[in-house]
């Protein structure tokens, strides 16, 4: 079935079965690796992007569900300039293997977009839901923090 | 350093009986301190120079989350002498006659590269200089450098690496081992805190990791194999798979197996049905109409149940074998005043790295190249070479960035299964495991049962230490990673010292290391063990400790003082001295339902105390307010903040462990997928405090280390809070969770 997209600003028109989820429409048929298979069952959020600004875990989302909806993956997340989120990220040297980051990443920044100044409550909620096998947590809590302070330094979140 | 791979993993492969320390037992010149041949690696391999002065430094070693790529290069560019900003780095392909041994595992790149990266920089330097001072007719000697340009002060000249690469690049490097290096006062680069050199593209999602390899008419692929290891297909629908949706071949592998009662490490290919598409979500879900007829083969006696049964019944027999006596054992426990005796247990786990297995192969007139996140890419070529029938000089490994390693990644299964693929697609294949199949078919850390009694004098010291450790073999060898480290503390620090160990149950699945191979069972076992005699001695366990290893090696005990990789108590001693300090130990309150433990433990030339702080609800739920650890890697932390995130993750790693396990029925896994498999998650990680004390020792690894105290600090804390031993892991079977 044909399906038009909007990925990252774009518009993209590919041709795949309904029920062929976002996941590997990204990774396979658009060649957008970033996004990555973890569990295949959303239990890990390694594969998460942005619909319409939210989170979601793309290896179970239907590319039937999202056509025409504003998806953002980490390639799409900063347009002109890194996002704060990411530039925080390196900064603090967040990764050890570096796997799950982008769905940190893009979980981190639905957060911030919602959550200007999170605490470190509203970090464990809104991040409990994406494993990080290495276990780079304390600074996925420092960059957070680090990002809500540069996104306010900017003027407000993006 | 020896660079004789495969007799290191033939030593390593093939260890058992008295002396089984598996795979990261690594041979005794490995990581020693005194001389090694230089010769080992070609300098100029490392280095390229351009014109404009850009420095491009190799990152030899496979990367899969231990932070090698940024420190190994970090080693080359202090020495050399240049600014860490104006670097590059960039990953070498497997060829160990240009970068000698390449390899991820066993804590052991710090210790192997220490030297000889440093030397090549300065190698490099010299040649530099060399041709600088020829150039200006002046005596080498009164040439210096400074960030990446040769300065000869008397006459005011200088030049930059990019004017004088093209002179030096002709000349012969110095032998390395005649090369001064620079005094560790003066390091600019060694000891500052470098970011990653992949954090950029990991971070804006770059196609990096070998999940990601797309070639130009790939296809991907998946492999169904018996849900029992081994198991061959009798039958199958085949045909009417290859008419599904993006389906382009589908291939029933016959395997390579062989009929080896104790599993090798590298057991060729598995058998299964394999399924290659356009995408691999075409061959995932055109698995879900796969029909197979199994001949379920030799594995299905495997019941984890019947396992525990076995266990409890060889501890009623006499130990198999004597792995280690000194003292009078018997006489020593008939004179103590007390006799203390627990039995403890732990469980087989998977590695669980986020990035399933995988390998992109291509296979095209008789040359193979592969994209592999292989821990040993030496053992990649050899392996893909034989299954494809290539000459290994026309194998081709390419380390792609790892999602996670852990041990995992030595068996390079995957990468044979790519190679063979690609040669029966005739195309470029992509195989990507699904997570089940990566949980379900993985190098198991082996599950173990250890018994043991020790006595106390009427001042409260361990006279005497008696351990009878249960594991899979055939009574005569034990399986892959089955061994024991017989110098293990407190064995050379209690005076009557006996471990027996019994192999006799058999198992057909496959086992390797685990991160902190060894040390991740035992630590857990010893320290938590030592922790109960001093709560039955009536003394604080921190004591009991700093008092063993203020002892004189019991008689018997064979110390080796140069030998890194045997304990130097001092060691031990400080890091629980200064873990005490941080955590404020002797100060600790006591109140029911909270509660402070300690644990220690030396491996993989590192030692590492630690201490958590816990308390435990009325339903038994654990939650770990804090860690403190307390490391000593030597006489220098190469990357500060890089090796303070790898000691969380190493703790938060070893707390996971504390609520996994894999199970069997029927031969067949039982967990599939995190849902039954827990990780440590956000909201669960505790925060942690990190020390390092410098020690005068050439510098040891951090890949392990950190990992082993977790587990013991955290029971033991959970006894100070409740009174309640856990013994038995994971914590449900002790009768706790992780809140």
């Amino acid at each position: 079935m044909a399906f038009t997209l909007k990925v990252n600003k774009q518009s993209r028109t590919i041709d795949v079965p309904g029920e062929m989820p976002l996941l590997w429409v990204l990774r396979d048929v658009l060649g957008l690796k970033g996004t990555k298979y973890g569990c295949g069952i959303s239990a890990c959020g390694a594969c998460t992007v942005h619909v319409d600004g939210r989170a979601v875990r793309s290896c179970v989302t239907p590319v039937s569900s999202v056509e025409n909806r504003n998806i953002t993956t980490i390639e799409g997340l900063a347009d002109t300039e890194t996002h704060p989120v990411q530039m925080a990220w390196e900064e603090t040297d967040v990764p050890q293997c570096g796997y799950c980051h982008p769905g940190q990443i893009m979980s981190a920044v639905a957060l911030l977009s919602k959550t200007p100044k999170p605490t470190d409550t509203d970090i464990d909620s809104a991040m409990s839901g994406n494993l990080c096998r290495c276990g780079t947590y304390p600074r996925i809590r420092e960059a957070i923090h680090r990002a809500a302070e540069m996104q306010t330094a900017k003027g407000g979140a993006r | 350093m020896n660079l004789d791979r495969r007799s290191f993993l033939k030593i390593t492969a093939t260890a058992s009986g008295a002396f089984v320390l598996g795979i990261y037992g690594v041979p005794e010149a490995f990581g020693q301190a005194p001389r090694r041949p230089f010769n080992a690696v070609e300098p100029l391999a490392f280095v390229r120079i351009a014109p404009n002065g850009a420095v491009t430094i190799m990152a030899k070693n496979p990367e899969g989350g231990q932070g090698v790529k940024t420190h190994l290069p970090m080693l080359i560019a202090e020495e050399l002498d240049i600014d860490w900003k104006d670097v590059q780095v960039e990953q070498a392909d497997g060829n160990d006659k240009l970068y000698g041994f390449q390899f991820l595992g066993g804590s052991t790149a710090t210790p192997a590269n220490w030297d000889t990266l440093r030397r090549v920089g300065a190698a490099w330097r010299q040649m530099l200089i060399t041709a600088a001072a020829a150039s200006w007719s002046v005596p080498a000697s009164d040439c210096t450098t400074k960030a990446g340009r040769v300065v000869h002060s008397a006459s005011g000249r200088s030049a930059g690496y990019g004017e004088l690469v093209a002179k030096a690049a002709t000349l012969t490097p110095p032998a390395l081992d005649t090369l001064k290096l620079k005094d560790p006062s003066s390091f600019t680069i060694i000891g500052t805190s470098c970011g990653g050199v992949d954090n950029g593209p990991i971070v804006t999602g770059k196609p990096i990791f070998g999940i990601d390899v797309e070639l130009p008419g790939m296809l991907h692929a998946v492999l169904h194999k018996c849900p029992v290891f081994g198991g061959k297909v009798k039958s199958a629908n085949t045909e009417e798979i290859a008419k599904l949706p993006g389906v382009r071949k589908v291939i029933v592998v016959e395997g390579t197996l062989g009929n080896e009662k104790i599993l090798p490490l590298n057991p060729g290919l598995e058998p299964g049905v394999a399924i290659l598409a356009d995408s691999w979500w075409y061959a995932e879900n055109a698995r879900k109409s796969l029909k197979i007829e199994w001949d379920f083969g030799q594995g299905t006696f495997q019941n984890s149940d019947a396992f525990t049964q076995q266990a409890a019944d060889a501890l009623k027999q006499p130990f198999g074998q004597v792995v280690s006596h000194y003292g009078d054992v018997d006489g020593s426990l008939q004179s103590a005043s007390k006799v203390i005796e627990a039995t403890y247990a732990y469980p087989f786990l998977s590695h669980n790295s986020l990035e399933p297995q995988g390998s992109t192969a291509s296979l095209k007139d008789g040359k193979l190249e592969v994209w592999s996140t292989t821990q040993d890419p030496a053992a990649a070529r050899r392996l893909t070479a034989r299954i494809t029938g290539v000459n290994e000089a026309d194998v081709t490994i390419h380390m792609m960035r790892a999602g996670g390693s852990f041990g995992r990644r030595y068996v390079n299964d995957d990468d044979v299964e790519a190679a063979w693929l690609s040669k029966q697609a005739g195309v470029p294949v992509n195989i990507t495991w699904s997570r089940e199949d990566d949980m379900t078919h993985d190098s198991y850390r082996p599950s173990g049962t250890i018994a043991l009694k020790a006595g106390l004098d009427a001042k409260g010291s361990v006279v005497a230490w008696r351990q009878h450790y249960i594991t899979f073999g055939d009574g005569k060898q034990s399986i892959l990673q089955g061994g024991i480290d017989p110098r293990d503390f407190p064995a050379g620090y209690v005076p009557a010292y006996q471990l027996g160990m019994s192999n006799s149950i058999p198992l057909y699945i496959r086992t390797g290391p685990l991160r902190s191979p060894g040390a991740n069972s035992q630590a857990f076992v010893y320290q938590s063990f030592l922790d109960e005699l001093a709560h039955a001695a009536g003394r604080d366990p921190l004591d009991l400790q700093i008092e063993m290893l203020s002892r004189q090696p019991a008689t018997g005990f064979v110390v080796q003082p140069n030998n890194p990789q045997a304990l130097n108590p001092e060691r031990l001693r400080g890091v629980l001295e200064l873990v005490a300090e941080m955590s404020n130990w002797r100060k600790r309150k006591s109140e029911k339902g909270r509660g402070m433990g300690i644990a220690a433990f030396f491996t993989h030339q590192t030692y590492f105390a630690e201490v958590a702080d816990v308390s435990v609800d009325s339903q038994n739920r654990i939650t770990v307010h804090q860690m403190w650890a307390a490391g000593d890697v030597g006489s220098q932390v190469i990357n500060p903040r890089a090796a303070e995130n790898l000691t969380y993750g190493g703790i938060i790693d070893g707390l996971s462990q504390m609520e996994q396990e894999i199970t069997l029925l029927k031969g067949a896994v039982e967990q599939t997928n995190f849902t039954r498999q827990p990780m440590l998650r956000m909201r669960q990680a505790p925060n942690i405090k990190v020390q390092f004390r410098k020690t005068e020792y050439s510098p040891t690894g951090l890949g392990e280390p950190m990992l082993p105290p977790a587990l013991p600090a955290v029971a033991n804390a959970v006894f100070a809070a409740t009174g309640k031993r856990i013994r038995t892991l994971p914590l449900k079977r002790s009768g706790f969770s992780f809140a």
